[in-house]
């Protein structure tokens, strides 16, 4: 059965574990975002035991690369809906090791090692509607820091967000090994057979 | 003739097309995503597209863009040969998308392809994008299509086999939207291009999906081809960002061209829910429409 659940981090960090593959989820707290070459520095300056300047611990991470705007002194988020998740497959399973990542928020779904870590570590993905860029702007309620803008620019940055009631996210991975990503492909799949039948036959009847 | 416009008036328009482009969706585009959510039986389903409807609002009242990827900046140009304006064109619109970036706002998306260096301002070797075609008359037509990365990133040349026929053409694109998945941010609207050479199949595929919603190929064979095609796409059960519903792609458009005997290219455009465009038609006496 689908849940609405509403959360406060850190302190419901606990809770996670327990989120299962469709339930909606409403996070408030503070969370930070990364693409691929904010992925490929973070892992980079753990390896070298070099300092990550702010607590990624469990903090979660948002695959989204923000339309930011400086007004005045402060940065403003204009946009900020989710990347695609798929791209951060390769080494996502080592970063979640290195950082204890427990929530990831993307679109698209990820992969088998993905699966695979989140089990390990009692985490889930959870899905963003893709170019909800306006309404997601709407939950940040402060941007909180940015790191390596200079060196990665705006997609790529790392951007620390103060976010309140951001959702609806879609459990679609959970803890538990359960993903709404293999349930869709068999009925995909079903589906494809048929549709097959229907060119063969030379016309849709 | 004497010119009745300048660079700055152009640049003015150019603008305001950009920002109309990026933050308000055209009316077809809603009105379809407005009759799919009906069509929607799971929770899921409904929940993405009423996230997609609030946020077309929230874009639209508040007049920022759609999606945090404001695309590839990329013009299509029918370049009436008579106009006196066509030597504006390539200055004035390089200048606007510099304003357009700090002013709409747009997210500067242009990196360099070696040392993956963002230039800041949406420009750079080849950026932005303009394509011009060269059309008898005064009139110069300019239609913007600011594309973004996760649904260009879907799409694809298929170089068939002309035995394979229209069977084969059809399975191709089916195969190749629906393996697809989530990633364009479905529900999607398919432009495929069939005939020319590789590069003329990818032209048609992008012009495709400029076309509106609602309005089908002039040729009826080429429009029913559309229909069925897109009601096989649509019972494959992807649904909306793919998890799963009955609205995978809200239309698919076929443009074509003749082709050599021994070659059948294929492309295929994908382009995300937020499909976003405007145009700006410039007048011989020097009066811009903008739509």
């Amino acid at each position: 059965m689908e849940r609405d659940i509403d959360i406060t981090l850190p302190a419901a960090n606990n809770l996670v574990r327990e989120f299962r593959a469709g339930d909606i989820l409403y996070i408030s707290g503070t969370i930070f975002t990364a693409r691929d070459a904010a992925h490929h520095l973070l892992i980079n300056r753990k390896n070298e035991e070099k300092k990550i300047p702010f607590d990624i611990r469990q903090m979660p991470l948002y695959h989204c690369g923000p339309l930011v705007r400086r007004k005045e002194s402060r940065w403003q988020i204009i946009a900020a809906g989710p990347t695609t998740s798929m791209r951060m497959e390769p080494f996502e399973s080592q970063f979640i090791s290195l950082f204890s990542t427990t929530i990831i928020i993307g679109k698209g779904g990820m992969g088998e090692k993905t699966l695979a870590s989140l089990q390990e570590v009692g985490g889930v993905y959870a899905h963003y509607a893709g170019g909800a860029g306006a309404l997601a702007a709407r939950a940040v309620t402060q941007v909180v820091d940015v790191y390596w803008l200079d060196e990665l620019g705006m997609p790529e940055a790392v951007w620390i967000l103060d976010v309140e009631r951001f959702g609806p996210l879609i459990i679609a991975m959970d803890s538990h090994g359960e993903s709404l990503y293999h349930k869709l492909d068999k009925t995909v799949n079903k589906n494809m057979e048929w549709i097959h039948r229907q060119i063969d036959k030379g016309a849709l009847q | 003739m004497l010119r009745q416009i300048d660079g700055m008036k152009l640049k003015k328009a150019l603008l305001s097309a950009m920002k109309t482009a990026a933050t308000i969706l055209p009316r077809d585009v809603v009105t379809t995503l407005e009759e799919a959510i009906q069509k929607e039986d799971s929770k899921l389903a409904r929940a993405q597209l009423a996230a997609i409807l609030e946020n077309i609002k929230i874009a639209r009242t508040d007049s920022i863009p759609l999606c945090q990827d404001t695309g590839i900046q990329t013009f299509f140009v029918q370049a009436g040969t008579r106009s006196p304006y066509l030597e504006l064109l390539n200055p004035v619109i390089a200048q606007a998308v510099i304003e357009a970036t700090a002013t709409v706002p747009l997210r500067p998306n242009t990196v360099h392809p070696f040392t993956n260096k963002n230039s800041g301002d949406n420009l750079g070797r080849g950026m932005p994008v303009i394509d011009y075609e060269l059309t008898q008359g005064n009139k110069i037509i300019i239609t913007l299509l600011p594309k973004g990365g996760g649904s260009e990133n879907c799409c694809a040349l298929k170089m068939l086999t002309p035995s394979a026929g229209i069977s084969g053409i059809k399975r191709a694109i089916l195969d190749h939207v629906i393996a697809c998945k989530g990633a364009p941010c479905p529900p999607t609207i398919v432009g495929v291009g069939i005939g020319g050479g590789a590069d003329v199949a990818m032209k048609l595929a992008k012009r495709a999906v400029l076309r509106e919603i609602t309005i089908c190929h002039p040729e009826q064979p080429v429009a029913k081809l559309e229909k069925e095609l897109l009601e096989l796409i649509n019972r494959s059960g992807v649904g909306p960002m793919g998890l799963g519903g009955n609205t995978t792609s809200l239309a698919l458009h076929i443009e074509y061209a003749f082709r050599h005997p021994a070659s059948l290219p294929l492309g295929i455009v994908l382009q995300c829910w937020a499909s976003r465009r405007a145009q700006i038609q410039i007048n011989k006496d020097g009066s811009i429409k903008v739509s």
